[in-house]
């Protein structure tokens, strides 16, 4: 395919362009209508087959290519000359943070010529975009994936536990993972399982306004991940984010804790059922709780990166067909986590698939689908019914949390008794016994 | 002093940005409403400067970056959202916006293009919450005619409006800005500058706003409408001017920004015999704080006691020059102070050309500043007391600007003011940064949207004049008038009203209202419908013809309160039969004596005494018919 189809002109539009020889960045004049246009040829996504030119005056504008037009290459396009900013003094006496990108444009630059948008992850990249970091941190960095967080699989966690555990083994003061913050969530809770007994912190990090634009949260959360990766007394898993909706601080969330909100806001990470355990404000990290893992870089890693992918992740809803659970049954799935209603419920009409299930060995676990707060189900019948069917209650774990821990015990082990043990015992953080009040406003903040 | 503009080359081009009145923001549902009140929400940003095409970031946004400047939005739950506040996506483009700029595009004679794409230009004053306002072009290349001239039309935009600015703080490092109008359309019109005269660019300005106002749906009153000028003289600079917010101001505006470059002229020539270059000038600084400890000054006084800074330089043969006018009211001095007040986020500066008695300054205090800079009589002295980041700014920028001064006229972005001199606002930008808003899809322009808009045109100026002749009987002097007015729309809904006079409506919707403003009422304050049910008062007998001035005057002071409030405030409720009754009995009473003397004759005089005591408050035909009735003899 040539770059004019790569970028998104058909038809017509792609035939007269090719008859002209005008690729994207070439300077044409299209004449519609009596009326001519002069701009650079720009490339087209999503529908539509108008041709895109963008005018002196800076503007994009789009000219059907109908019969009647006529189109002129009046000039060849000059590809911009990028000049990667020199690396700043590393500052010997700063921390040695790791940082590791997966995709999502915490760091990326605009090509003002054609209006792509390009990631920006080298380290001198990444200070050139936040030269601030220099002031906090010496940085490595690499690409490992260039991947939208929703198309990150568990092959992907297993990869990146195992890199970062690579990183902990030298010697890092910490690592940083810059993430899509879709499936941000789920990949914190699933780092939090494979890198066990932590020495150093391990912080991802993510923007919900991309870092072309100047209110983004971008760099404002990379340096709240990198202050605290190198700085903070504790060695866990942690997901940074703006604690609210202003650029003030940034909440650093417990990985097995926190869930995306919010379709869009800043704020969009919650923790659930607890408190960010720390939070920093001017280079400044203030732990919210004495509970946690303290940073020890002798601790030694336990790295445990499999995951199983035989588990469903199961919503009910009123009328939900049993036969759904019997599909994966039959498809070889080795666990279901249903996400029940209330304290832990599903329909009756659900019991006998659920008992066929677990008759053939399928592990099946329950969390709510409240998302706050702790099932129980010993309060109704129902609950009890579904206990004494062998269903396995998950505490105050909410369902996507559940549903990693549920993937990675079943990577660990076959054994359904150890299976139901180790998925109600608190292993990173995950679960707690006691439920403290929290204020439920998800607009207002956390606490 | 008469100018000769074509002797000395001005030309001229407008922008006229409208807001428009289409029920919504452009990219999202919220109402187009400013708000007065405490604001609901507060939240806090910093903008940061993104990187350029060439991958560096622009070390001098950097370095104002850095200085941390932080900006406190203000909104309310009425007229702002998640995309106001930049939390959530803009929502698809307003299409009734859309078709607006259509409407004028089409009256203007311009191709609306194909595909509209929507744009992000960079800017990172705070005036944005994404540090970019979305903007897009619609139509191009079109014309009017203005008189016998035609006027080139470059191009048709629509783009959001952006916050307004609410406050400085913390020595200019934390600005306020309320999002309130950030998000309303504005249709945004250029002309080529092939415009030649002060005069000339009002007309094209009015005949602007005047196909504007055909659309009927723009925004009304006091900064609905801002009017950017470029100003350029061969031998002076391009300047731009923005933000004129009355048309009658424009030509002002053009002839004081003529008068400031020509003595700009003047001042460079003057250096230049005087031997100063810019090299003569040196940003070196002194720390005077010592010689102020004891002033009476209370500008200087507050920062002393602060443990500020009094910082001064010598401007090396300024002497007079500081002093210089170049506008009404505007000096040199003024001009640099503004330049400091930009760079260096202090309130003002002092120079040796004013009378620095007016503030508390002595002249001993000038003759140790004089000595301590080292400035001879011919030199003059610049100082200004802050914080010590701040005056060197500050004085940093006067020196720059005092250097150019021996040179060139810069270009630059001006602010125009309410008497129609202007004040730097900031350089003149290179070329927008601008890249694609992706987050909206191209919004395509169909030969059906064209089609539906031109067969809905309003009806054009002359065809509308003799109908508003002949459909409501008036005159073509108030005809005309109504065409110019903004409330040729209000005119047509009250002329449908019973009991009102087309001609009376007319009268006062143009001259009584542009009495009224002239004389400072904020008439905009009024809205069309309360203007509206004014005249329905009117025709269903509740309100005197006469009375609807001062209750005009009164709901315009009173912004937002009820007519009805009017009325009973002002005491102009109308007399009913049950009212009038006892009023002439007591008339007819009192004068019992004339009543027996005349008989039938007696009604003129106590017409008359009646009326004294109710006019505006009651209909004379029922009074009349009162009075006739209580006269027959039973």
């Amino acid at each position: 395919m040539s770059e004019l189809e790569a970028s998104g002109y058909k038809g017509h539009a792609l035939q007269l362009l090719k008859a002209t020889d005008c690729g994207i960045g070439d300077i044409l004049k299209i004449i519609s209508k009596g009326k001519s246009y002069e701009g650079i040829l720009i490339p087209r996504s999503g529908a539509g087959s108008a041709i895109i030119i963008k005018m002196k005056n800076g503007y994009n504008i789009g000219i059907e290519a109908t019969v009647d037009v006529k189109i002129e290459k009046i000039g060849k396009g000059i590809a911009p000359q990028f000049e990667v900013p020199p690396l700043p003094k590393q500052n010997p006496a700063l921390p040695h943070i790791f940082i590791v990108s997966t995709g999502g444009t915490i760091a990326s630059r605009v090509d003002y010529r054609t209006g792509a948008v390009r990631t920006a992850m080298s380290a001198s990249d990444l200070y050139g975009v936040v030269p601030e970091l220099a002031d906090v941190a010496r940085i490595d960095t690499e690409i490992i994936f260039s991947i939208y967080s929703e198309n990150l699989t568990p092959q992907n966690w297993t990869e990146l536990a195992t890199k970062v555990a690579e990183r902990i083994e030298a010697g890092i003061d910490g690592v940083v993972i810059a993430h899509g913050t879709d499936t941000m969530g789920y990949t914190s809770a699933a780092l939090s399982f494979a890198l066990q007994n932590l020495p150093v912190p391990v912080i991802l990090v993510g923007a919900q306004r991309s870092s072309d634009r100047p209110s983004s949260d971008a760099a404002t959360n990379l340096i709240g991940a990198v202050k605290a990766a190198g700085e903070a007394p504790f060695a866990e898993v942690g997901l940074a984010m703006h604690e609210t909706s202003s650029d003030i601080a940034i909440a650093i969330h417990r990985g097995t804790k926190v869930r995306k909100c919010h379709t869009s806001r800043r704020d969009t990470f919650k923790s659930i059922n607890a408190s960010p355990i720390a939070r920093v404000q001017n280079l400044k990290v203030t732990m919210n709780t004495n509970s946690y893992q303290k940073r020890d870089s002798k601790r030694k890693l336990v790295l445990k990166p499999i995951f199983c992918d035989k588990v469903a992740l199961i919503k009910f809803y009123p009328g939900l067909d049993p036969a759904v659970i019997d599909f994966y049954v039959e498809k070889g799935f080795k666990g279901i986590l249903l996400e029940g209603t209330g304290l832990g419920h599903v329909s009756k009409f659900c019991f006998d698939a659920i008992k066929r299930a677990i008759e053939k060995g399928v592990v099946v676990a329950l969390a709510s689908q409240c998302i706050w707060g702790r099932v129980d189900m010993n309060v109704y019948n129902t609950g009890r019914d579904l206990l004494s069917l062998g269903v396995i209650p998950l505490e105050d774990m909410f369902p996507e949390t559940s549903f990693v821990k549920l993937m990675w015990v079943l990577g660990q082990t076959n054994d359904s008794k150890e299976v139901a043990t180790i998925m109600q015992t608190n292993l990173v953080g995950e679960i707690s016994t006691r439920t403290l009040p929290q204020n439920l406003n998800v607009d207002g903040g956390s606490q | 002093m008469a100018i000769d503009y074509a002797k000395i080359g001005l030309k001229c081009g407008l922008e006229i940005h409208q807001q428009l009145n289409v029920g919504s923001k452009l990219f999202c549902s919220c109402p187009a409403e400013l708000f007065k009140d405490t604001p609901e929400i507060t939240f806090l940003r910093r903008l940061r400067p993104t990187q350029s095409e060439l991958g560096q970031v622009d070390p001098a946004a950097y370095f104002e970056f850095q200085k941390g400047v932080k900006i406190i939005y203000e909104g309310n739950y009425k007229s702002s959202c998640l995309v106001d506040m930049d939390e959530e996506p803009p929502h698809p483009i307003n299409l009734e916006a859309l078709k607006v700029v259509l409407t004028a595009s089409l009256m203007m004679n311009m191709q609306p293009i194909d595909e509209v794409h929507v744009m992000r230009k960079t800017v990172i004053d705070g005036s944005n919450t994404t540090g970019f306002q979305r903007t897009t072009i619609i139509a191009l290349d079109g014309w009017i005619k203005v008189g016998d001239k035609v006027i080139p039309m470059q191009a048709a935009s629509l783009e959001e409006d952006a916050a307004r600015k609410t406050g400085i703080q913390d020595e200019g490092k934390t600005l306020r800005y309320r999002i309130d109008r950030l998000g309303i359309p504005l249709i945004e019109l250029a002309t080529a500058p092939v415009i030649y005269s002060p005069q000339e660019a009002q007309e094209v300005a009015f005949a602007i706003g005047r196909i504007l106002r055909d659309t009927q749906k723009v925004m009304r009153g006091l900064g609905t409408i801002r009017q950017d000028l470029n100003v350029s003289l061969p031998n002076g600079a391009l300047v731009e001017i923005k933000g004129v917010q009355a048309l009658e101001l424009i030509s002002t505006v053009v002839d004081y920004e003529i008068q400031r470059q020509l003595n700009l002229i003047a001042i460079r020539e003057d250096l230049a015999k005087r031997g100063i270059t810019s090299a003569s000038l040196k940003a070196d600084f002194v720390d005077v704080s010592g010689i102020f400890q004891a002033t009476k000054s209370k500008v200087i006084r507050k920062a002393v006691d602060r443990k500020h800074k009094v910082l001064a330089v010598k401007l090396s043969g300024f002497n007079g020059l500081t002093g210089r006018e170049l506008m009404p009211n505007f000096r040199l001095g003024s001009e640099l102070s503004d330049y400091a007040k930009f760079w260096g986020r202090v309130g003002g500066i002092f120079h040796t050309d004013e009378v620095l008695a007016n503030y508390g300054i002595t002249a001993e205090e000038v003759k140790a500043l004089r000595e301590a800079v080292g400035a001879s009589e011919s030199d003059a002295v610049v100082f200004v007391a802050d914080t010590a980041e701040n005056t060197s700014d500050a004085l940093k920028a006067v020196v720059e600007r005092a250097q150019v001064a021996c040179t060139i006229i810069p270009q630059e972005t001006r602010t125009a003011k309410d008497d129609g001199t202007t004040r730097f606002m900031r350089p003149r930008p290179g070329a927008a940064r601008m890249y694609p808003e992706t987050d909206i899809p191209p919004q395509p322009i169909t030969a059906a949207l064209i089609e539906e808009v031109r067969t809905n045109l309003p009806e054009p100026a002359e065809k509308k004049l003799a109908r508003l002749i002949k459909q409501y009987t008036l005159n073509e002097k108030l005809a005309k008038q109504l065409i110019d007015s903004e409330y040729l729309p209000v005119f047509e809904e009250a002329a449908k009203l019973k009991g009102v006079q087309a001609s009376t409506t007319a009268a006062f919707l143009t001259e009584t209202v542009k009495a009224l403003k002239r004389d400072s009422i904020p008439v905009e304050n009024v809205t069309d419908e309360q203007t509206l049910s004014l005249f329905k008062a009117v025709g269903a007998g509740e309100l005197a013809k006469e009375a609807l001035p001062d209750v005009f005057c009164w709901l315009a002071k009173n912004e937002g309160k009820p007519l009805q409030d009017a009325i009973a405030v002002l005491g102009l409720k109308m007399f009913t039969e049950a009212d009038l009754v006892p009023v002439i009995d007591r008339i007819i009473a009192s004068n019992k004596a004339q009543i027996e003397k005349f008989g039938k004759n007696a009604f003129g005089m106590l017409m008359g005494a009646a009326m004294k005591e109710v006019r505006g408050k009651a209909n004379p035909e029922l009074v009349s018919k009162l009075l006739r009735h209580k006269l027959r003899p039973p």
